[in-house]
C-alpha cells in the first residue's frame, strides 16, 4: 500500500527518534556512571567507556555458547557483579592513594587506567581484537506499531534504562549515601570530621558507577557488538554530560538522550561524516553559549 | 575632583542584600578604615571596589574616573591594588616571582621582544629588579627571596602579599583584613608598615579591619558597617563611642 | 655543595647559572652535533624523533605546564602544521616560508581555541579541546580536494632556499637547530614579563588579574604560542614521516602528547625533552619485553597496558615527573648526606570542591 510522502517522513521520524533514544539511552547510561563519580569525588572518570567495555565481556564470557553459556539474566547479574567489584578495586588501588591531587592529575589516571584496560582485555586468550557477539533474546525481534516498524531490541534498552534510573533515584533517595556523596563531595576534610567514612563512600561509588557502566555495555552490546573499542563511545558521555549540566544526575539522562536523538538525525538528514562529529559540535555549540548546560550549577569563589 | 570616591554602591546575591546604599569618601594621603562585624559587607564592598563582583547599583569614582564598568586588570592599571583575606598568592612560584608579577602594570616591552631577549628586555628586566628589592628591604623580605611561596609560614605569607602590592607602585592600596591571622609581634611589624607606607611612599590606604587597636593607631578616619549598611563615619575615636557602633558589636543595654 | 655569590641582579638574569651548567649544556650541545657520526642510523631516526616531540612538547608545556590550560587536543594543531607544510612544500615554496606558514595557521587556529576557552575551565576546557580535535580531524578527512582525505598524502622532502635536504643529517641538522630555537624562545618568554603572567594565571586567576595581567589578551596568547610552536613540530613530522592521514593526528595522539608533558614533569621545561625521550624509547622496549611474554596472551594489548601503567605509576609516585625524579637524585648527591626525603614532600591535601574556584 503506497504511503503518502508526509506519513513517509513521519514514518522515517519516529524510527529515527526511538533509534536515537535507545542510543541515547546507552550514553545517557554511560553518563551517569560517570557523573555519580564526578558528584562524590569531583574525577572525571576518562575511562567510564572502558568499564563498560569491560562489563559487556564479563557478560560476553557467561553468556557465550563457546564460553559459560548461562542463560541471559545470568550473565547481566554475573557481569555487574564483577564490574561492581572492579570499580571498587580500581577506586581502592589506583585513585584513592591521589586523592586529594589537583583534578588534572586525577584524570591523567583515569586515562592510564583506560588504557590498562584496553591493553588488558586484547591479551586475555578468548576475547583478544576480535569481535564477538553476544546472544541476546530478541535480537531480531521487531514490533509493528502503526506504519512504524520498531526494533524490540531498542525498546527493551528504553525500558531497562528506565527501569535503572528508578532504581537508582530511590536508593539515593531514601539511603544515607546519598547525602554523604554530597558531603564528601563538597568538603573532603568537613565529611571526614562529620563522621562520613569517606574512602569507603567513594569505593561504594565507584562500584555502583562502573555496574551501571556494565549495564550500558550489555545494551549497547547488539548493537556495536563486543570488541576493544568498544569504549571509545564513552567519550561520547562527556558531551552528553555537560550538555546536560556537569554533576547533574537527571542532567546526563537528558544530555544522553539529546545527543543520541542528535546523531540519529544528523546521520539521516545531514551528508556523511557529520553523524561522528555531531556529538562534538553539539558541545562545543553548548560549552561556548551555554557552559552550565541544562541543569548544572555554577559558584563563584569566595576571595 | 575627590579622590577616591565611592557612591551609593549596593550588590545583592539572589534574595540577599550583601552592600545596601554605602557612600563614602577618600581624601589622597589618607588611612581610611572600614570596620563592621563579620557579615556587614566589608569585604564585599572591597570586592565591588576591586570589580571582582559587578555593582548592582551606585558607582565608583577614582579620579573622576568611573570605574564600574572596567575590568579588574584596567582597575590595576589605574593605579589601585589590593591584598586578599584569604591570600591569594602564587603558591608554586618564589617570593621573587610574586613581587615581579607586580610589576606587571608597568611593563614596557612587546612580546616579540621578549622572545628574543632583545637589550631593551634585559633592561626593563633589570629596573623591575631594582624596584622590586626595593619593596624587600622595606617589609624585610630579603631571606625568603627565592623561596616557593608554598613553603613559607602564614605571617610571611601576609607580607608577600602586602608586598606584592606595594610593588605594582599604587595610589590606591586596598588592605584587607592586613592583621588577621598575624601574632601581636607581626601586627606591630604591620601597623609600622601602613605607617610608613602612608608617609613615605605617600600611598592612601582603604583598610578593612577587626583589630581595633591597629584601626586606632594607623587610621585617619573610619567607616562602621553593619548588615551592608553605613552606620557611623569619623576619626577612629568618634566611631569607636558611636552608639550604633556599640550597637552593632555588642548588643543594646537590656 | 655548590654555593652560588651573586653580586648583581644581571646574574640572575643568565640562562647559565653556574659554571656547571655551561659545561654540562655545552657537553650535551657537543654530542648532539656530532650525532651522526657516533650514533646508528637507528639511533639518528629516534633522534628525529625526539627533536620534533620536544618541540611539541615545549608548546604543550607552555600552555598546560605553565599557563595551567588542559588542552586534550593539541593533535589537531599538529595536523593544520603538518597538511599547511605539505601543502606548500608541495606548491614549491622555500622552507622558511612554509613552515612560517604552519606556525602561523596553527597560531591562529591556536587563538579560535583560546577565545572560546577564556571562559571555561579545568575538565571544561579539555572536553572543549577534545571536541575540537575530533572535529578537525573530521575536516581534514572530509575536505578531500584539499587533503586527499583519508588516503592521506605525500610529503616532498625539505626544500630549502631550492636545495633539497635528502640525507637524514641535514635534516636532523635543521631539526636540531629548530629544537634549540623553540627552547631559547621558550626560556625567553618565561623569564620576561609575559612569562611571568602565564605562571600568575596558572596559580591564581583572580589576583593575576588584580595584578594588572589582562587574562583574556595572556590566556590566547598562551593557546596561540603554544600551537604556533605544535604546528611547526607538526611541519616536521610531516617531513620525517613522508606521508601524513587524518588517521595520525587523532585523540589518542593529543592523549600522547599530553602524557609527555606529565611524564616529562609539569611545570620544567626539561621535562618535554625527557618525556618525549620517553615515549619515543617506550615503544622499542616494549617490543622487546613482547618477546617474553608467556604463550596464549596475545602481544598486541601490551603497549596499551605498559603505557597505561607507567602513566598511573608516575602519577602515584612521582607527579613531579621525570625531571623532578633527577631533581631528586641531583640534590641527594649535592647535599650529601644531608639530604632528607621530606625535602620535596607534597603537603597532604583534603579534596575541595574545585567547581568554586
Amino acid at each position: 500500500m503506497l504511503k503518502s510522502a508526509r506519513e513517509e517522513i513521519l514514518v522515517d521520524l519516529l524510527q529515527l527518534l526511538v533509534a536515537g533514544v535507545s542510543l541515547g539511552c546507552v550514553y545517557a547510561l554511560v553518563a551517569l556512571g560517570f557523573v555519580l563519580i564526578y558528584k562524590a569525588t569531583e574525577t572525571v572518570n576518562f575511562a567510564q567507556g572502558d568499564l563498560m567495555m569491560l562489563g559487556a565481556f564479563f557478560a560476553l564470557t557467561a553468556a557465550s555458547p563457546v564460553m559459560l553459556n548461562w542463560p541471559y539474566w545470568a550473565a547481566i547479574l554475573f557481569a555487574i557483579v564483577c564490574m561492581a567489584a572492579v570499580g571498587m578495586l580500581t577506586e581502592r588501588v589506583v585513585l584513592r592513594p591521589v586523592l586529594g591531587q589537583p583534578a588534572f592529575t586525577v584524570v591523567m589516571i583515569t586515562i592510564g587506567v583506560g588504557f590498562v584496560l584496553r591493553g588488558l582485555v586484547t591479551m586475555v586468550p578468548g576475547w583478544g581484537t576480535d569481535t564477538h557477539q553476544i546472544p541476546t533474546p530478541f535480537a531480531a525481534d521487531v514490533w509493528p506499531v502503526g506504519g512504524v516498524v520498531l526494533p524490540v531490541q531498542q525498546l527493551m534498552v528504553i525500558g531497562l534504562t528506565v527501569a535503572l534510573c528508578m532504581l537508582l533515584y530511590l536508593f539515593f533517595r531514601f539511603a544515607k549515601l546519598g547525602v554523604a556523596m554530597q558531603a564528601t563531595s563538597q568538603n573532603q576534610l568537613a565529611a571526614y570530621y562529620m563522621g562520613i567514612p569517606v574512602r569507603r563512600v567513594n569505593m561504594m561509588i565507584w562500584g555502583i558507577s562502573a555496574a551501571v557502566a556494565a549495564f550500558a555495555g550489555l545494551l549497547l552490546a547488539p548493537v556495536t557488538f563486543v570488541h576493544s573499542n568498544m569504549g571509545y563511545i564513552g567519550l561520547k558521555a562527556f558531551p552528553a554530560a555537560v550538555v546536560g549540566g556537569f554533576g547533574s544526575v537527571p542532567g546526563a539522562i537528558v544530555g544522553g538522550l539529546i545527543i543520541g536523538v542528535v546523531e540519529a538525525l544528523a546521520g539521516f538528514y545531514l551528508p556523511e561524516g557529520f553523524k561522528d562529529v555531531a556529538a562534538y559540535v553539539v558541545v562545543l555549540v553548548v560549552l561556548l553559549v551555554w557552559p552550565s548546560g541544562i541543569f548544572g550549577e555554577t559558584a563563584k569563589k569566595k576571595v | 575632583m575627590s579622590f577616591f570616591k565611592v557612591d551609593n554602591i549596593g550588590i545583592r546575591f539572589g534574595g540577599v542584600v550583601a552592600v545596601d546604599g554605602v557612600s563614602f569618601e577618600v581624601n589622597r594621603g589618607e588611612v581610611f578604615t572600614i570596620i563592621g562585624p563579620n557579615g556587614a559587607g566589608k569585604t564585599t564592598i572591597f570586592n565591588l571596589v576591586g570589580l571582582i563582583y559587578p555593582a548592582t547599583s551606585g558607582k565608583i569614582v577614582f579620579e573622576n574616573r568611573e570605574i564600574n564598568a572596567m575590568a579588574p586588570h584596567q582597575v590595576a592599571d589605574l593605579g589601585i591594588a589590593r591584598t586578599f583575606q584569604n591570600i591569594e598568592l602564587f603558591e608554586h612560584a618564589t617570593v621573587l616571582q610574586n613581587l615581579l608579577i607586580g610589576r606587571h602594570r608597568h611593563r614596557a616591552t612587546a612580546v616579540w621582544q621578549e622572545l628574543l631577549f632583545t637589550p631593551a628586555v634585559r633592561r626593563a628586566e633589570l629596573a623591575a629588579r631594582e624596584a622590586v628589592e626595593k619593596v624587600i628591604d622595606f617589609l624585610d623580605l630579603a631571606k625568603y627571596r627565592d623561596n616557593l611561596v608554598a613553603g613559607l609560614p602564614y605571617g610571611v605569607r601576609k607580607v608577600v602579599e602586602l608586598g606584592r602590592a606595594l610593588a605594582t607602585e599604587p595610589r590606591l592600596l586596598l588592605l584587607d583584613e592586613p592583621s588577621s591571622g598575624l601574632n601581636p609581634e607581626e601586627t606591630d611589624d604591620m601597623a609600622f608598615w601602613i605607617e610608613d607606607i602612608k608617609k613615605h611612599l605617600g600611598v592612601t590606604v582603604l583598610m578593612v579591619e577587626h583589630d581595633m587597636n591597629l584601626v586606632s593607631r594607623v587610621s585617619d578616619r573610619v567607616l562602621a558597617l553593619n548588615l551592608g549598611k553605613v552606620i557611623a563615619e569619623g576619626t577612629p575615636a568618634e566611631v569607636q563611642s558611636h552608639p550604633a557602633v556599640i550597637e552593632a558589636y555588642l548588643g543594646k543595654a537590656a | 655543595m655548590r654555593f652560588i655569590f651573586k653580586t648583581d641582579y644581571a646574574q640572575d638574569l643568565r640562562l647559565a647559572r653556574h659554571g656547571g651548567h655551561v659545561f654540562w649544556y655545552g657537553l650535551l650541545m657537543i654530542l648532539l652535533l656530532a650525532a651522526p657520526w657516533w650514533a646508528s642510523e637507528y639511533v639518528m631516526s629516534q633522534l628525529h624523533f625526539i627533536c620534533i616531540y620536544s618541540i611539541v612538547g615545549f608548546g604543550l608545556m607552555m600552555l598546560t605546564g605553565f599557563t595551567g590550560q588542559v588542552s586534550l587536543g593539541h593533535a589537531a594543531f599538529l595536523a593544520v602544521g603538518a597538511y599547511t607544510e605539505a601543502l606548500l612544500q608541495a606548491q614549491g615554496l622555500p622552507f622558511v616560508v612554509s613552515i612560517s606558514c604552519a606556525a602561523l595557521f596553527a597560531g591562529a587556529l591556536g587563538i579560535i581555541v583560546g577565545l572560546p576557552a577564556l571562559r571555561l575551565k579545568g575538565i571544561y576546557l579539555a572536553i572543549a579541546t577534545l571536541a575540537f580535535n575530533v572535529i578537525v580531524e573530521e575536516i581534514i578527512a572530509r575536505w578531500h580536494s584539499l587533503t586527499k582525505g583519508s588516503e592521506g598524502m605525500q610529503v616532498p622532502p625539505v626544500n630549502v632556499m631550492g636545495y633539497q635536504l635528502e640525507t637524514d643529517t641535514q635534516f636532523y641538522y635543521l631539526a636540531l637547530l629548530m629544537t634549540v630555537l623553540a627552547c631559547l624562545a621558550c626560556v625567553n618568554l618565561l623569564r620576561s614579563p609575559t612569562g611571568r603572567a602565564f605562571v600568575a594565571i596558572r596559580d591564581s586567576e583572580i589576583s593575576a588579574s588584580c595584578m594588572g595581567v589582562n587574562l583574556a589578551k595572556y590566556k590566547t596568547m598562551s593557546f596561540a604560542f603554544s600551537a604556533a610552536l605544535t604546528g611547526i613540530g607538526g611541519a616536521l613530522y610531516a617531513h620525517k614521516i613522508a606521508f601524513i592521514s587524518p588517521e595520525q593526528f587523532t585523540v589518542f595522539q593529543s592523549i600522547e602528547l599530553i602524557t609527555i608533558v606529565i611524564l616529562g614533569g609539569i611545570g620544567f621545561l626539561h621535562g618535554a625533552v625527557l618525556g618525549a625521550a620517553f615515549i619515543i624509547v617506550l615503544p622499542q622496549l616494549i617490543s622487546i619485553a613482547k618477546g617474553w611474554l608467556p604463550e596464549g596472551l596475545a602481544p598486541s594489548g601490551l603497549q596499551a597496558v605498559v603505557f597505561g601503567l607507567i602513566l598511573i605509576l608516575f602519577i602515584i609516585f612521582e607527579p613531579l615527573g621525570l625531571y623532578g625524579r633527577w631533581l631528586k637524585i641531583r640534590t641527594y648527591f649535592e647535599l650529601f648526606p644531608f639530604y632528607r626525603r621530606g625535602m620535596f614532600k607534597r603537603q597532604k591535601s583534603y579534596m575541595k570542591s574545585e567547581r568554586v574556584r
